[in-house]
């Protein structure tokens, strides 16, 4: 299964202070221990909300509000994605990110396989004139 | 120190045995020079943790702790053993030596020489020495963190059985003694191919399950994946880890457009690219250029990740660079031949330059002993002789393939095509 460890902003990275060369380091380290045990998807980190826009929806009607927004806490200052087994894993990685104050949430990511197919039809029926992927399945012997 | 609720705690003991136990085991067989008895002792660890964290809470560094136990326990073990032996006084001094020397940072020493560990262990686990299936298993359970009855779980068999793999594996490595080390350069290619191939099966055990009831076997592709993404750090000028890795992510991207509602597989073309998943197509490209920048563009998982990576790059069926796919087969034909690599490279090639040219190649392997009872030839035969407007043969072809297929909706599709081939049409229905 895949989480987001969402790193909540704070002052700093809303007023667009970069992180110390210290803590860079750390985070360096830090995302190359995620690397090594496999599980590091994507990560990022995220510019200040001045820099950022929220479209809104009302019906057919579209609003957009140009940053900075101001519910610092409630904004998100960037990203992990990771492939773990369970939530305790993902609680246990973002532990471990080298932050002194601050919060990341963590969300779980949705399947395609947990949405019913009234939902999220599934593709067209078979053409078995494209037999390329079983085929190549079973070329998997190098 | 971690303040939970006790009934959490073994979750998250879980969770520190899946990020530690390999890194575990590892530093400890570099100590004992014996990776079932390092297995034992990480084991005896964990069952420690089980009994104190409750109470005690989880300690700031789990890692540490669970390493700083084990040692302990070695060293209690090895002296309890002293009297049975010479060598295992040996052993023992080399433990308190090893002991000293690391002792008493234990996280340094698991940092320092933690990727020289883990990669001994990955060679121990794949030995030559070993089945496929020992390899398999001891893998899963040494790297992966598996426990027995998720592996008998993943691979249909009983839980007995792994565990009696598992235990004959450990034994043989020991009275094989095999050393405990990273292979030097004549050999490393050599083992590091047993390597992948023991990451590749368990990928393709996982990704060849056609439906979704059963949990363990979609677990399998993100564990082969996992093995060999930590690979891919630990020997990072390898272009075929790199290649293998491209592979598998590629593959994986397809996972959840390959299965349709009712289980029935969906093939490639066919598939809804928007449930591609494009992170990991991403990563797969990512993974092949990194393969190719070593040098590794012609390796044989690097040829077929290529190959995937034709299809991945297509926003449409039709945008699909067949030639550059046939150009691929050609190369992993002249390094890898086998019958299906060619059957792949008849089909690629009546996609890019007409049924004609592919059903050549396709005639040229009728008589092939491999291909006996494949239904696929049959089917790929028919499919190119309709195209072709052979309606005769291509109907006789289907019909075979029909009588070939284990898979009941293959069957009915197949009898559908050979009917439409009575009455003169390609297709059972319009195209």
């Amino acid at each position: 299964m895949r989480f987001m460890m969402l790193v909540k902003a704070s002052p700093d990275s809303e007023a667009g202070v970069l992180p110390s060369r210290e803590m860079v380091a750390a985070m360096g380290k830090y995302n190359e221990e995620l690397i090594k045990a496999g599980v590091m998807l994507a990560g990022e980190g995220l510019h200040d909300s001045s820099k950022g826009a929220r479209v809104s929806f009302s019906g057919q009607n579209r609003t957009v509000t140009d940053g900075p927004f101001t519910e610092t806490k409630e904004l998100i200052a960037g990203y992990w994605l990771i492939q773990v087994k369970s939530k305790e894993e993902a609680i246990e990685w973002a532990s471990r990110v080298p932050f002194e104050d601050g919060e990341i949430e963590i969300r779980q990511v949705f399947e395609d396989s947990e949405f019913p197919p009234e939902i999220l039809p599934p593709g067209e029926a078979e053409r078995e004139r494209a037999m390329l992927e079983e085929v190549q399945r079973k070329a998997a012997k190098p | 120190m971690v303040t939970m609720a006790a009934s959490d705690v073994h979750r998250t003991i879980d969770a520190v045995w899946r990020i530690e136990s390999a890194r575990l085991i590892a530093g400890l067989a570099r100590i004992v020079r014996d990776v079932g008895l390092a297995e034992d002792l990480a084991q005896d660890a964990l069952v420690a943790a089980l009994e104190q964290w409750p109470e005690s809470g989880v300690p700031r560094n789990p890692g540490a702790w669970l390493m700083g136990t084990a040692k302990h326990h070695a060293i209690d073990l090895l002296r309890r053993r002293e009297r049975l032996g010479r060598k295992l006084v040996e052993l023992g001094h080399e433990v308190e030596a090893a002991e000293e020397a690391a002792a008493p940072d234990f996280e340094a020493a698991l940092d320092d020489d933690i990727g020289d560990d883990l990669l001994s262990l990955v060679f121990a686990a794949c030995h030559p020495v070993l089945s496929t299936d020992a390899r398999v298993a001891l893998t899963l359970r040494l790297l992966g963190g598996l426990t027995t009855q998720e592996i008998a779980c993943a691979f249909l068999v009983s839980e007995p059985t792994v565990a009696q793999r598992i235990v004959r594996a450990k034994r043989t490595l020991a009275e094989a003694r095999v050393p405990f080390e990273v292979p030097r350069r004549a050999e490393l290619a050599v083992r590091l191919s047993s390597v992948l191939e023991v990451i590749y099966l368990v990928f393709n055990e996982g990704y060849s399950a056609t439906a979704g009831n059963d949990w363990m076997r979609p677990a399998l592709c993100e564990e082969a994946l996992r093995l060999g993404r930590i690979l891919a750090e630990l020997v990072p000028t390898e272009p075929e880890v790199h290649g293998l890795v491209a592979l598998m992510e590629m593959q994986a991207s397809r996972v959840g457009a390959r299965i349709g509602s009712s289980g029935e597989p969906i093939l490639l073309l066919d598939q809804d690219r928007a449930r591609w998943d494009h992170v990991l197509i991403r990563r797969g490209l990512a993974a092949l250029e990194r393969a190719e920048k070593l040098g590794g563009a012609f390796g044989p998982y690097a040829l077929q990740a290529a190959i995937a990576a034709c299809h991945a790059r297509a926003r449409t069926p039709e945008e699909t660079d067949w030639a550059g796919i046939v150009a691929l087969y050609d190369a992993l034909a002249q390094l890898a031949p086998s019958p299906v690599v060619e059957l792949n490279r008849a089909v690629a090639l009546a996609m890019a330059f007409g049924p004609a040219a592919g059903l050549e190649v396709v005639d040229t392997l009728t008589s092939e002993p491999s291909l006996k009872g494949y239904y696929l030839l049959p089917s790929v035969r028919g499919d190119l002789l309709a195209q072709l407007r052979r309606f005769d043969e291509a109907r006789h072809e289907f019909v075979r393939a029909a009588s070939l297929t284990r898979n009941q909706r293959e069957r009915t599709l197949l009898l559908g095509r050979a009917a439409a081939c009575s009455h003169g049409s390609p297709a059972p229905h319009e195209r």
